[in-house]
């Protein structure tokens, strides 16, 4: 905790350090403030767009970012952390940089296409190899003895996601309810045994702790682990059916105008939603918006019924106050017994 | 009387007694031979104003935005109240335990000269230097049911990773140098004369170590004892990691400190800052209070 001071001098110092420069190089930094798992995308989406910077302006952008949980980053941003863009976890992080800190419109969502969502991704289970288990679907879950590992929804966004594709897939099952969701939510959190703050915390703990039977991870993040760690250690489960995620992605006004980089910034945002980085982001397992890359990489994701928050929950809000705020369900399945 | 806390007992100890003067005067007269005793109070005062009061006094503000209710649902729900039970008892738990091991280590450091001494010295300090989270993660490859101690105590059945035991674990491994680093010094200005003393007054080792050494070395002890339960229920870095983190199980109180922020409810946050706080002041100031009666018997 005590390192954020430090790191918004940092960040303050590298801005002034860059504003300085800038007037005689015409070098440009941009800071994009993200959440866990997207360090690898974002590497090649920035080493693709300053390329094409270079070619189309003759200035050389630089674009730093920074990882962290998706709401903890919100906060950054939020206590003065200078983000030029935000690509966040869940459109309600955002929402919350806009409400408490005024620097973006409460509209954002509507100034990018797809409701600001270049890509998707959605939850998948990462099992050890052969599936010892033989956990299939969401059902096999609950099953007395098997050990589900999954990040804390109060802390972390993938863990979020999780939840809701947990109590969706439980609903929206044939002879499923409100009341059944919340039971089968109870059993499936009975079963796990430790709660990590962030998505990356889990993974550790399920891939080189070995603890626990399942993963409820991000596509992208279960695909890095079986890159990480092997395919002959751990495979990936689709389940019948999970939730749409939809990390968002904005311009921060307020921090653009200052630091006069709203021009590169939105072309970054735009250069999301082309074809060469749709194309990177579907080779991160991101699953990708443009229709013709989705076709191109349709084998790389498999398809499975896959229901949105604003369709099964009515938006982030709802679902936030319902679930994870203090007294919410989330809280209910641990003090109630 | 070697102990850092010498000169505050002094300060106290000199007070009654003196002739009656004007408050102003009272306050500022002081019997020491050096001059500056206006200014030094004056940046003192200011020091610790800035670097302790104002932050704290923010804490209080942030929390006063609460109405009453809200601060009692915030600070004193179910969830919140086992991760008070959780935090106070381990560190509690784990002070004592760096009480008793920190001053067998201190002895075997200060009364036997063995070679490797000044290695096994330097080695105390490590837990103050290692960042919290290096610890954490180390702490918990160890104690995992696959680690190089966890899989022996699977074995027995005894699960120290992601338990309420883990949290010990890690408070006690940051604890330690508190302990040994107070006691140090004041045993080693103990002479050893005075247990060869009791020893030809006819006294039994065990009243040698009761009645001679330990009044000694109590206010120190208490000190480190103080120092590393204060550290501990404010622990954060190395606790998380071997912790678990399951509400009403194995959640630290610093742990919801840090939900509550994610959540944006910085209100909630401070409201469980301050109950730690003042429950940690209050703690401190009772084993303060006892320090300075074991100081008093043992001058007495």
């Amino acid at each position: 905790m005590s390192r954020r001071p430090l790191l918004r001098s940092a960040v303050a110092g590298l801005v002034v350090a860059t504003l300085s420069a800038g007037a005689l190089a015409r070098d440009i930094t941009l800071l994009n403030v993200s959440y866990d798992p997207t360090r690898e995308l974002y590497q090649a989406v920035n080493a693709a767009f300053a390329t094409q910077w270079k070619a189309k302006t003759g200035d050389t952008v630089t674009i730093r970012s920074s990882h962290g949980g998706s709401g903890k980053q919100a906060r950054s941003v939020i206590d003065g952390l200078e983000a030029d863009v935000v690509t966040l976890a869940l459109a309600r992080d955002i929402d919350e940089i806009g409400a408490r800190a005024q620097l973006l419109p409460p509209n954002w969502q509507d100034r990018l296409p797809h409701r600001s969502t270049p890509t998707t991704s959605t939850i998948v289970f990462l099992v050890r190899k052969g599936n010892p288990k033989r956990l299939r679907d969401w059902p096999d879950l609950v099953k007395p003895g098997v050990s589900v590992i999954t990040a804390n929804p109060k802390t972390s966004g993938g863990a979020r996601w999780a939840y809701l594709a947990a109590w969706g897939a439980a609903a929206r099952a044939p002879g499923g309810s409100e009341a059944s969701a919340r039971d089968y939510i109870a059993k499936l959190y009975r079963n796990v045994p430790v709660l990590d703050s962030g998505a990356r915390g889990s993974t550790v703990t399920f891939a080189e702790r070995r603890i626990g039977d399942v993963l409820l991870a991000w596509e992208n993040e279960a695909y890095l682990a079986l890159q990480e760690f092997g395919t002959d250690n751990f495979e990936i489960v689709y389940p019948s059916a999970s939730v749409q995620a939809e990390p968002s992605v904005a311009l921060v006004d307020r921090n653009v105008d200052r630091h006069g980089t709203r021009a590169v910034a939105q072309a970054w945002l735009e250069f999301l939603y082309t074809p060469q980085a749709q194309e990177i982001a579907a080779k991160n397992h991101y699953r990708p918006t443009d229709p013709q890359i989705a076709a191109r990489y349709a084998g790389l994701f498999p398809k499975i019924a896959l229901f949105t928050v604003d369709d099964a929950f009515g938006g982030w809000a709802n679902a936030h106050k319902t679930h994870f705020a203090d007294g919410g369900v989330f809280d209910q399945v641990y003090t109630r017994h | 009387m070697t102990a850092g806390n010498s000169a505050a007992a002094t300060f106290v100890g000199s007070a009654p007694g003196r002739p009656r003067a004007p408050l102003s005067r009272a306050l500022l007269t002081r019997t020491s031979v050096l001059p500056g005793f206006d200014l030094s109070l004056g940046i003192t005062l200011f020091a610790l104003g800035l670097i302790v009061l104002l932050p704290l006094s923010a804490a209080f503000a942030k929390t006063a935005t609460l109405s009453w209710p809200a601060f009692v649902d915030a600070a004193f729900s179910p969830r919140v109240l086992a991760s008070y039970r959780l935090t106070f008892g381990a560190s509690l738990a784990a002070a004592s335990v760096s009480a008793a091991f920190g001053l067998l280590v201190t002895w075997v450091l200060v009364r036997y000269p063995f070679p490797g001494r000044r290695i096994v010295d330097a080695l105390i300090d490590l837990p103050f230097a290692l960042p919290t989270a290096v610890a954490g993660i180390a702490l918990t490859a160890l104690y995992a049911d696959n680690g190089w101690v966890g899989r022996w105590l699977a074995l027995a059945g005894v699960k120290v990773a992601y338990s309420p035991l883990g949290v010990f674990v890690a408070l006690t491994f940051i604890g330690l140098p508190f302990v040994v680093r107070t006691v140090q010094p004041v045993l080693a200005d103990l002479p050893t004369g005075i247990e060869e003393a009791a020893a030809t007054l006819g006294a039994s080792r065990a009243q040698t170590f009761a009645r001679v050494i330990l009044p000694a070395l109590a206010p120190a002890l208490l000190t480190g004892f103080a120092l590393a339960f204060a550290r501990a229920v404010g622990e954060y870095g190395s606790v998380i990691f071997i912790a678990g983190n399951l509400p009403m199980v194995s959640e630290i109180a610093p742990l919801l400190i840090v939900t509550k922020l994610e959540q944006y409810d910085y209100a909630g946050a401070t409201a469980i800052a301050v109950v730690l706080l003042v429950a940690a002041f209050a703690l401190l100031l009772a084993i303060n209070a006892l320090q300075a009666r074991a100081r008093r018997r043992e001058s007495a």
